[in-house]
Formats: C-alpha cells, structure tokens, sequence
C-alpha cells in the first residue's frame, strides 16, 4: 500500500511532465494536421537553456536565492524556447504548406535530428550532472517504508496545475484561442474572415513550445541530469500521451500524460524497469491501431 | 420499368448517421438492369453518402442492399442470404450479392460496381494509359501468378499485358484520348480528366456503373459527348448506370429512371416525365410553400 | 531567415533592408545565446562550471546579418549557383593536383587522373548553371538526357572493376581503405536505400522503423550461424524470410493507418525491437551484443592464411584485402538483386498498385485493389531487402549488437531515399554514395582540422548535415534529386512525368 502511494505521488509528477509536453502535440496537430516530430527536441533543446540560464544566473550574476533563480529561470527558458520554436515553423514548417503531406513529417524528422545532434556538437556529448535543488522531503507517512512527497514533486504539480488553468484561459477565452479553434476547423474560411492564419500557427508554436519550455525546466530540476538525446524518448511518451488522450483535444492530452506517467512508474516499480520504454511504445502502437482517436478525441471520418 | 420488372440493385431501408447527424433515412429504391438511373436532389440531400454506401466506402448504419449481379432479383434467395449472414450466394437464377457486407474493393472486383468521384480521383502522376492498366489490375495480377511467374518472367503475363493495353486502346479510342496516351494524367485539361476516370471505371469490367457528377464543369459540347459516351456505355457494353447529376438537361435526356432524395429521404421515383411533373420535386428545387416547409425537417 | 528576394523585397541597402537585416541577427543571437555561447562542463568535482564562448554569438549574429543582406543582392540566386559551380572547380582541380602530386605509382596516377578528370569536367559541363534558352543548355539537356541513359550500365561496369582497379592501382594495403571504407559502405546503404525505396517511395508509406528488419537479419545471421553452424548461403535467405515475416506480423495491423500514424508506428515498433534485443540478455547478449560470428568464406573456402583458405587453394599470396574484395562483390550482387527485383516489379501489376496506392489509395479502393494485401506486399519485400542487408553486416562485421539499429540509423536511410528522390532507383545509390561517402572525406579533409583546430571532429557533424539536408530538401526540392517519373508502360513514346504531377504518399 504505501509502495502504491509511493509509486502513486512519482507517477503523477512525470505525468505532469508529460502532460506539459502533450500540449504542444495536441495543438499542433489540431491546427495543421501534423506530427511536430521535432517537438521532443524543442523540449530538450529548453532543458539545456534552463541548465545554462541557470548556472549563468547562479555563478554569473551570483544570485542565492534558490525561488528568486527558479523563476529567472522558467521565465528566460519559455521565451528563449518560444524563441526557437517560432523560427522553427517559420523556416521548417512554413514553407511547406500545402506540399505533400508527409513532406512537414519528413522536414520535422530532419529538425529533430538537426537539433539533437547541434546540441551535441555545441555543449558536447556528455551527461550535464545539474546541482541538486529543492531537496528537502516531506513524510506522508511514517513507517517502515516512509512515503515521501518532495518539494520537487509538490513544485512540479504546483507549476503544472496553475499553468494549466492559465493556459485554458488562453484557449477559451482569448481572441487568441478563438481565432485558433477557427483555423482548426477550416483555415481558408478563418483566413477570408480576417484572421491572420500564419501568425495563428506560429503562436500555436510558440505556446505549445513554452509549456514544452517549462516541462524542460522541471525535467532538469527532477531528474538532476540532462543529455542531448534526452528529446526523443521523453518526446515519443509525450506524443503517446497525447494519441491516448485522443489528439487534438487539449484535456485530453493532460489526461493522457497523466496516465502515461503513472503507467510508466508502475509498470517499474511493479514489472520490470527494463522494459518500461517497451510498455509505453507498446501503448503507443496499440492506441493508434485500436482506439486512434484516443480517449477523448472526436472519431474521423474518412472524406471520399 | 425495369427497375420494378428486373432489378439490378435493390435499396431498402438504407439509413446513415454520422454522430447525431442523419444523412440518408430508411431510402428504399432499385436499379433496373439496363437502366440508366439518375438520383438528383438539392445540395446536402445526401446522394453521395447514397454512393458511398453503395460502394463499400462507407458501412451503412442499417438496411440493405441486394445486388444481382447475373440473373433475376429472388426475393426467396435475398431473404436465405440475408438470414444466413453471407456475402454472396450463386443461386441457380444468378449471382447475388449483399454489398453492406462486403469491403469496398470486394464490391469492385466480385460484385462488379465501379464509380467515379466528384473531385476526380485519378492517378495525376501516372500516364494516361497507365491509369487504364491499374484498373486492370485484379485479373493482371492473376496473370503474373501474383507476381512471383511474373518477376521471373515465366507465364502468360506478357500477352495478358497486351490485351489490356489493347483494351485499353479501345477506350482511349472511344473517349477521344489516343493521343495522349502516354501523358501524364495530371496534364489533361478537366473534360479530358472526367472522360478518362469514366474509362478507368469501364476498364473494370463494371456491372454497374456509378458516377458523381460526370457532368459538373463541363462545356455544352462535353456534355453532349458525354451523354453519347453513357447510352453507348448503356447500350453497347450493356452496363447500368446510376449517376448523381446537377444538370437538368442531362437528366432528363438520357435516364430511363429518375430518384429525387431531399434531406436523405427519396421524395420522389419515377420516369423522368412523372418526376418533372412531381409537385414535390418543384417545392424541393424550387421552394416550397409555407405548408411543406414547415413539414420538412429542418437543416 | 528565410526571407527570399521576391518582387517586393526592399532594394538593396536601403534603410528597410538593413533593418530587416538587424532584426533576423537579433533573433539569431537569441537563439545562440545560451546553448552556443555558453557551455557546461563538469570540472574535477563533477560540478558544472560555465566556459565563455561570446564571440561564437557574434559569428552567428554577424553571418546571420550578412546573409540576409546578401539574399537582397540582385540576381543573388545566379551569383551564387555560379560561385558553387567554380568552388566545384577548384575542388575537382585541387584533387587532381593532389593526384598527380601523391606518391602513388605512375600506373596508378594516371588512371586515377584520367578517370576522375574524365567523369569531373564532364559532370561539370552538365551541372554548369546556364541560362534556359541558350544554346549552350539545349546542348546541357540533351547530354543530361544521355547521361541519364548510361550512367547506369557505365555504373554497373565501374562498380564491378572498382576493387581490381584499387589493387591495381594502390596495392593491397593502400585500396583496403578505398573497397572497405567507401566501396562496401556505400553499397550498404544503396541497398538499404533500394529496399526502403520500394516501401516509402513506390508505395507512399513512410517507414520510420526499417532498421528494425536490418537487426532481424543481422541476428538472425548471428544466431543461426553461431547456435546451428548454419552456414551464411542458407542463412541469408532466411534471414530475408523472417525479415519478411516481421514485416508483415508488424505491417498488418498497422497498414489502415493514416500517412503520419503510421509512420509514427513503424517507429515504436523499431524502438521496440531494439529495446528487447538490448534487455533480452538470454538470446542477444544485452548491450554487450554477439561477437565470434563466423566470418564470410568463399564457397567453403575460409580467407585465411591457412593451408585450406581462399590464398593457398588459388596460389595466391595470402592478404585480408581478399577477403574485402569478395565482400565487396558480394554486397554488390546483392544491391544489384534488389535493384532488379524492384525494376521487374515496377512493370507488374503489383509495382503500378503501388505506385497508384501513393497517388491515390481511395481510387484504388474503387478499381478493386485490395489495398491492405498491396501495402503488406510491399512492406513484407522492403523489410526483405532489409534482412538480405542486415545478415550481409552481421558476416562483414563479424559482431553486432544493439548499438546499429537505432532510430538514427532508420533516418539515415530514409534521407538517402528522400535526398535521392522518392521511387528513382539512380537517386537513391546517387544519394547514398554522396551521403556516405560524403561523411568519410569529411573524417579525413586534413584542411578541416587545420581551420578549425586540431580538436576538429568533422564526423560529429554527419548527422548535423544530414538533419539540414533533410529539411532543405523538403523546401527545395520535396521530390529529390532525380525528381522525374519513367512510366512503366507506354503505347509510343516513353516521356518521363515531371515532379509537379507526381503526388508521395497517401494521407
């Protein structure tokens, strides 16, 4: 029992991560139809900035303040990531509009790989061992075995949630998030009626790329160590939330992060860890082939 | 009156639903084997949907659709295959199909109903004559041995390979495209596309033929060419025709039986003179009175 | 920034042209600034100091700027197809100079000189960028059009004196490099290419998982030979088989997927069948992989120095090069099977269902193709090809494990089929030699090393430049290399079908 709470409380803090990254799939996919295959890489291109603001704010400009730091951080990493994200679909993305349709896959598998392997070739391939931070525990239980919910953890949820609700004012309430509902639905009509369809999508980007920007951060700061290869597995989870969740529908992608999170830790903790990347590529293969429009996505059908 | 003496194709009951919206309901209406049967309707009546049913592209919501491919309709034998739970029955009066069982590329090559799009579907990167060998495929293919004779060059194939491209010769003869065929078909201008997708179709070897729309976008000279192509079609290659038509004067000119559908309900069936005539085919086009409106569903 | 010299582009150093100049330096300065200009290293204690790297900021900014400006230069695209075609020169010159400067013997100079001078200047006076309608390039067109007739037979002749013209020409020592590095590396890929070709470029269906049936093959090798004494003639055909086999247990429940969903499939089930050849440590051997895989012998013949091997029973003097040469020949015959069954396919109803699958599934759901048995079709014979493959690198490399199929090595692939044009047979071993060969210069340009300091590490960039080249094709050319479509049957004339008609992939 306490194992569960355990594996409980850790599955849902990479959910959250995961969840964060799912947006960023979801949104995409909704407003153009594409798998941003690069979007793990965006994700692990901000956990480096995260890394390195961080260190410049620490050893450069000699901050000690640890929350002061934190928030420095997240905020220099979503506008950096955004940043990136933006000239991205503006270079990647947005001249391939109306080519064929594997043709922005295909460009988005070339980005992935351009951004792993710049990364590499600029900080170099090595494991960046970050400094510990917020370590401090919390019991929840006491015990032989003593249930912990860390600092760490209770941050990410914290960050997570607000970002969330922050976000989903964004979407339903802004001009912004009606002006992208109507480029989902039908773009050449949202485009004759006076919505800026390309700036539409390079904001889609951008957001989707700070709340991949913030998972980065909490990433970095959870698991203490960031690589240049750490895009693609996180980003295949994160697509596999999204697809579970049912794709284009943004609860859904939260959901499914979740849920991808507290597969993944249970299936560790209770299976086997070797196999844990199988189980959810597994997910992955099964949901796209059993249930594609995942939990909560609308069924397609086929236009002829 | 064929289709009351010798259906080809009988709908009853068809019914589909996308989500909360009903696109065709309970629509019951035959081909006639020979017939060249129209279904018109306003936009939205939901004639494609009717087509997509039909072909396989869609799994309809309920009702059926029994196709006797050869020989007479037997209601005793519809009724044994519906109860069975087949797909296909060779009974002493003919073949009969059910086609809401059946996938869409079973419905082509056994049943042997072809269609075109509305937005043309050809292969645009493919030649002319390429597209017409592809439409050969299924009897090609047997031809290879499934490929493994053909890719080591024993068999028949080759002499096969050129009855189909004298096949589809003559339907480039017929359809005007001799010339062009070893163009892309992507190059063809659109009446030159629209005749050439009709041709593929006929390369099949189609029972019956279904086509949405043959006549939109095309000038008075195209269409009367094309109304000479569907009675030869009719008349020499001896296939039906069930065909989804905007304009009036092809309609009327040359179906032997027309079905009006408004809202997915068939308001009307009959021959051309008794549909034009119909009052409520003239509300459906044209509008109607307070009285019908009210007693139509709303969009 | 991607800003391309259009009708309105502002004139040239204007005031408007500068700003927009500053700006696009601005947003690449931002990009650059921590993850270029900072960088992390662990010190002694394994805590992460920070290393200054500012003026690679102002590089980026500052080529950033230039370039953007530059791009406003009037007839900036001719001027720069001109500048490439004379590097192109130089380069080709600055090679024979070294030629003929080497310390090679004199037979050896002078067929490498001729060659290289011959197939160079030659390619360069058909690549050369000449206006459309003089007549220099009706001459251009029609010796591309002939060029394309006969680079495929002259090919296969090249190919097949390559090794002996290497031993000839530099002895057994010095062609070792040459057959192994180059020649055996690059048919490697042109086969593995050719087998992906005919799923993602005959058929449309975009593959992300290929390596998947290279491993299958590979291990399949690996087992068979070292637990049964199997030997590799009876292996290779069943490591294709099973290759098959996976291919079509994987392919069919996937293949109703959409264009994007299905590649993403493909992709988890290649990370799956690594991941269980990594922790299924009883069969494969883990991380650690299988080594003492029995070598390649020549019908029986072992090419060892031994009494009984290849040298002795042929009178030869005993050399390792042999056995690379027979590799050599054998990865050939092996690429060129491929090619061939892909060639005959293409004019058999099953190679046009293909191609009409990638133009159009629906159509073809309508003319009675059986589009599931024709995708599988497909799929199964792509991952055949990848099998042949995989055992052929199981037997050369004598050890495999894990570490070779990774999804990096599925990208590679499918940029040699991207790169050398979706369906064109020459494209894709064009690409795949320019691609891997490509990489191997450009671990040796001692120039390199002398520019960027002794440090240098050009092939850490190989992947960098393939992930560039991948997103630049798309832009500039989404069809490839070889861009043009022959038509599998004709009635008169056979006229290739030219890009804008030829649709990739269904969706």
């Amino acid at each position: 029992m306490e194992n569960f709470l355990q594996q409980l409380i850790n599955g849902l803090t990479l959910g959250s991560i995961y969840g964060l990254i799912a947006i960023g799939y979801t949104m995409v996919f909704g407003i153009i139809g594409m798998v941003n295959f690069a979007h793990g890489d965006v994700f692990m291109v901000s956990a480096f900035i995260a890394l390195l603001i961080f260190l410049a704010v620490t050893q450069i400009l000699g901050i000690a303040s640890l929350p002061l730091a934190f928030v420095l951080v997240l905020v220099a990493a979503m506008i950096l990531t955004a940043l990136w994200a933006w000239v991205i679909e503006r270079i990647a993305y947005r001249p391939l509009r109306g080519s064929f349709r594997l043709a922005p896959l295909i460009s988005a598998i070339g980005m992935s790989i351009l951004l792993s392997n710049f990364v590499q070739v600029a900080q170099g391939p090595r494991n960046k061992p970050v400094p510990p931070m917020f370590t401090d525990v919390i019991a929840v239980t006491d015990g032989a075995y003593r249930v912990t919910l860390s600092y760490k953890q209770i941050l990410i949820m914290l960050v997570t949630a607000l970002l969330l609700v922050g976000f989903w004012w964004l979407v339903q309430k802004t001009p912004l998030g009606r002006a992208q509902r109507a480029c989902e639905q039908d773009r050449k009509m949202a485009a004759l009626l006076g919505i800026d369809v390309d700036r539409t999508i390079a904001l889609t980007f951008v957001i989707g790329a700070a709340l991949a920007a913030v998972a980065g951060v909490l990433y970095m700061m959870y698991y203490g160590v960031v690589n240049f290869y750490d895009g693609f597995v996180p980003g295949v989870k994160a697509f596999t939330a999204a697809v579970l969740g049912g794709i284009g529908s943004l609860p859904g992608a939260v959901l499914g992060g979740l849920l991808i999170g507290l597969i993944e830790t249970f299936w560790s903790a209770y299976f086997s860890t070797d196999y844990k990347d199988v189980a959810a590529f597994s997910i992955l293969a099964i949901v796209l082939i059993f249930m594609p429009s995942g939990i909560l996505g609308r069924p397609e059908v086929e236009k002829v | 009156m064929r289709w009351r003496t010798n259906p080809l194709l009988g709908v009853e009951h068809l019914t589909m639903r996308f989500g909360g919206l009903v696109a065709i309901n309970d629509l019951s209406f035959d081909v006639g084997r020979g017939d060249i049967t129209a279904l018109i309707g306003p936009n939205g009546a939901g004639k494609t949907t009717v087509f997509n049913c039909i072909t396989g592209f869609y799994k309809p919501t309920e009702g059926r659709m029994a196709f006797a491919r050869t020989g007479l309709a037997d209601s005793n034998a519809v009724a044994r295959l519906t109860a069975s739970g087949g797909r296909f029955a060779g009974t002493p009066a003919g073949d009969l199909y059910m086609l809401e069982r059946m996938p869409d590329h079973e419905i082509a090559w056994r049943a042997r109903v072809a269609r075109t799009f509305q937005n043309i579907r050809l292969f645009s990167g493919m030649t002319v004559l390429e597209n017409l060998i592809v439409a050969q495929h299924n009897p090609l293919m047997r031809a290879s041995g499934y490929s493994l004779l053909g890719v080591l060059g024993i068999g028949g194939y080759k002499t096969r390979e050129r009855e189909a491209v004298a096949k589809a010769e003559m339907w480039l003869e017929r359809i005007g495209l001799i010339d062009r065929a070893d163009d892309p078909a992507g190059e063809l201008p659109y009446g030159a596309q629209r005749r050439l997708e009709i041709a593929r179709a006929m390369c099949t070897d189609p029972v019956l033929l279904c086509l949405d729309e043959p006549a939109a976008g095309l000038n008075p000279r195209e269409s009367a060419e094309l109304n000479k192509l569907l009675r030869a079609i009719r008349d020499e290659d001896k296939t039906s025709v069930l065909l989804i038509e905007h304009d009036m004067s092809v309609v009327m000119e040359i179906s032997d039986h027309v079905v009006v559908l408004d809202y997915g309900v068939k308001i009307s069936d009959g021959t051309p003179t008794q549909v034009r005539n119909d009052p409520k085919v003239i509300a459906a086009y044209l509008g109607a009175d307070d009285e019908t409106e009210n007693a139509e569903p709303s969009a | 920034m991607g800003a391309k010299p259009t009708d309105a582009a502002p004139a040239f150093f204007s005031a408007e042209a500068i700003g927009g100049a500053f700006r696009a330096a601005l947003v690449a300065a931002g990009l650059a600034f921590p993850i270029l200009a900072l960088r992390a290293e662990p010190d002694l204690n394994n805590q992460l100091v920070l290393l200054n790297r500012w003026p690679l900021l102002l590089w980026a900014a500052g080529i950033v700027f230039v370039g953007h400006l530059a791009a406003q230069i009037p007839h900036v695209g001719r001027i720069l197809k001109w500048a490439l075609f004379a590097g192109c020169t130089l380069v080709l010159v600055w090679i024979l100079a070294g030629v003929a400067n080497s310390n090679l013997p004199l037979r050896g100079k002078i067929a490498l000189f001729t060659l290289i001078a011959a197939s160079g200047f030659f390619g360069l006076l058909i690549a050369a960028p000449c206006a459309p309608g003089t007549p220099f390039h009706d001459f251009q067109k029609r010796a591309r059009a002939f060029a394309g007739k006969i680079v495929g037979p002259i090919g296969i002749v090249a190919l097949f004196a390559f090794p002996l013209v290497m031993l000839w020409t530099l002895g057994p020592g010095g062609s070792l490099k040459w057959i192994n590095n180059y020649g055996v590396q690059i048919l490697i890929y042109v086969m593995l290419g050719w087998g992906l070709n005919i799923v993602v470029g005959l058929a449309g269906l975009l593959d992300l998982g290929y390596v998947a049936f290279y491993a299958v093959g590979a291990y399949a090798y690996a087992l068979l030979s070292t637990h049964f004494g199997l030997s590799f003639w009876l292996c290779l055909p069943l490591a294709g088989i099973l290759a098959a086999f996976w291919g079509i247990i994987l392919g069919f429940p996937v293949l109703r997927l959409r264009g994007d969903y299905l590649a993403i499939v493909t992709l988890a089930f290649g990370e799956i069948i690594r991941l269980v050849l990594i922790n299924w440590t009883d069969v494969t051997n883990g991380n650690a992989g299988l080594s003492s895989i029995p070598r390649i012998t020549f019908f029986g013949l072992p090419f060892t120095a031994a009494d009984n091997g290849f040298a002795a029973s042929f009178g030869l003097e005993f050399s390792p090069i042999h056995r690379n040469i027979f590799l050599f020949y054998l990865i050939l015959c092996l690429a060129l099977l491929t090619n061939v069954a892909t060639l005959r396919l293409r004019r058999l109803p099953i190679g046009r269902a293909w191609e009409a699958l990638r133009e159009d599934e629906i159509a073809c759901r309508s003319l009675g193709i059986n589009t599931t048995s024709t995708k599988l079709t497909a799929f199964a014979l792509g991952a055949m090809f990848g099998g042949f493959a995989g055992s052929f690198f199981a037997v050369r490399q004598g050890f495999v494990n894990p570490d070779s199929f990774t999804f990096l090595e599925s990208a590679t692939i499918l940029a040699v089929v991207v790169l050398g044009g979706m369906g064109s047979q020459i494209g894709v071993a064009l690409a795949a030699a320019a691609m891997i060969g490509g990489t191997e210069i450009l671990r040796e340009l001692d120039l390199l090393k002398a520019i960027f300091g002794p440090d240098f590490d050009p092939a850490q960039y190989r992947m960098l430049i393939f992930g560039f080249a991948m997103v630049a094709m798309m832009i500039w050319k989404p069809r490839g290399l070889v861009s043009s479509r022959e038509p599998s049957i004709f009635l008169k004339t056979r006229k290739s079908v030219s890009a804008s008609h030829v649709r990739e992939g269904h969706g």
